[in-house]
């Protein structure tokens, strides 16, 4: 079945939450081939992202109205930045791989400190490769809104990234604007 | 990262393939003369890459894919005839098979959109002054110019006594990865030749705004050529192309 794994990319940059991810996608796969009547032409894989991503805020307003309190989205990116710090040092990975892992975990937890609408924009366009009219398709904003926020998204990213390799104390790296 | 002014956010149209004609030669008018922004370009570039290196997309877990397929297809390892037929039952199974069919349907969507890509590649390195980052008309620099630059070996074979005189090559941006773009001539008109690793699969003929795509593949590499010459004269190329061994 296609689209599973950008399904759940999705549903986990959205909900920062893996395991509930999992549900969600399956809800939405469900939703879909349930609603597929209404299916109005246009990109398929933006009419699921679409459906996915209504199953996320769905999935998330629910959970907040059941939680006591709400998380900030500036303490959640402490505690991903505590757990980097707190990454396992896996002795079976050759070096080269744990290296990408961090790096890995490294754009992860920087991109998952971007406010949502930048967040969501660059993980349609960078991972799941849409262009921008299948993002308008998803996210219901004006084409010139996508190009925008992808701007500011990616300096956001750039920005905290940069930061998170002067924390690490890596030698000096090219300064991206 | 943002440029300088109102270039900022057309410079993400830009590498992202989104401007159209007029911008796109706007752009690069101003990039001749605004180093802010041509270096902006580069760290965006950077940047793309190294989301793309990263590992940061998450993967589906294996027990996911299974409740899918489990719920949406009940005997996973029934055989494609025997699904068929279960699909032609009206009702309920005919809805499910339609949708399955639909999403099956899916990497034709994404064709197209890489079929657009390649016109548009092709049109930027008309526009732009870009044809070619090396120049040459022997195989013998073009080939290894690539080494290193793609992790797969094109063939580029000098096709001139075909009446396809080879121009050079350059890399091109296509379908999120980097390829090598060979470029042809035929007469006055310009066959650019992109080449990426895919499994072998049937010829393609794509017709779209007034350009033509035909695609082949050939030693484990899929091949499309993109021109304003006909269809006949791109058959005639790719024949040339197949036809004439490697190393000659």
């Amino acid at each position: 079945m296609p689209h599973i794994d950008g399904a759940y990319n999705l549903a986990c940059y959205l909900t920062r939450d893996p395991s509930l991810s999992e549900d969600i996608v399956q809800n939405a796969f469900e939703r879909a081939f349930r609603a597929f009547g209404e299916f109005r032409g246009g990109s398929p894989r933006a009419w699921l992202f679409a459906i996915v991503r209504n199953c996320c805020f769905t999935a998330l307003s629910a959970r907040n109205k059941q939680s006591l309190r709400l998380v900030s989205e500036a303490s959640l990116a402490q505690d991903d930045r505590d757990q980097i710090s707190n990454f396992p040092d896996d002795g079976d990975n050759p070096e080269e791989s744990l290296a990408r892992q961090q790096e890995g975990l490294t754009v992860r937890s920087a991109l998952e400190g971007l406010p949502e609408p930048f967040r969501e924009a660059i993980v349609l366009r960078e991972f799941e490769g849409l262009s921008y009219k299948e993002i308008v398709e998803v996210t219901g904003v004006a084409i010139g809104t996508v190009m925008s926020r992808l701007a500011r998204g990616r300096s956001m990213l750039a920005r905290a990234l940069l930061e998170y390799r002067e924390e690490s104390s890596s030698p000096m790296h090219e300064v991206p604007r | 990262m943002n440029g300088c002014g109102e270039f900022g956010p057309l410079l993400h149209g830009f590498v992202d393939n989104e401007l159209d004609a007029a911008n796109v030669v706007r752009l690069e008018n101003h990039l001749k003369q605004c180093t802010q922004c041509r270096d902006d370009l580069v760290d965006i570039s950077r940047l793309r890459a190294a989301i793309e290196e990263s590992d940061a997309r998450f993967e589906a877990p294996d027990r996911l894919h299974e409740r899918i397929a489990q719920r949406f297809n009940p005997k996973p390892s029934a055989r494609p005839i025997a699904q068929m037929k279960r699909w032609a039952i009206p009702g309920a199974s005919g809805a499910l098979a339609a949708s399955l069919a639909l999403l099956m349907l899916l990497p034709i969507q994404t064709q197209s959109t890489v079929d657009r890509e390649i016109v548009d590649d092709h049109v930027r390195s008309l526009l732009s002054d870009h044809l070619t980052d090396v120049r040459t008309t022997s195989q013998h620099i073009v080939r290894p110019w690539f080494n290193g630059r793609i992790d797969f070996a094109p063939r580029v074979p000098e096709l001139a006594g075909a009446g396809f005189p080879l121009i050079g090559g350059r890399l091109d941006y296509l379908n999120g990865r980097v390829v090598p773009a060979v470029v042809y001539r035929r007469r006055l008109h310009t066959i650019n030749l992109f080449a990426w690793p895919a499994e072998h699969s049937p010829n393609r003929t794509v017709e779209r705004d007034g350009y033509t795509i035909l695609e082949w593949s050939d030693g484990g590499l899929r091949y499309a050529a993109v021109s304003d010459v006909g269809k006949q004269e791109l058959i005639q190329f790719r024949t040339a192309f197949l036809t004439k061994a490697p190393g000659e």
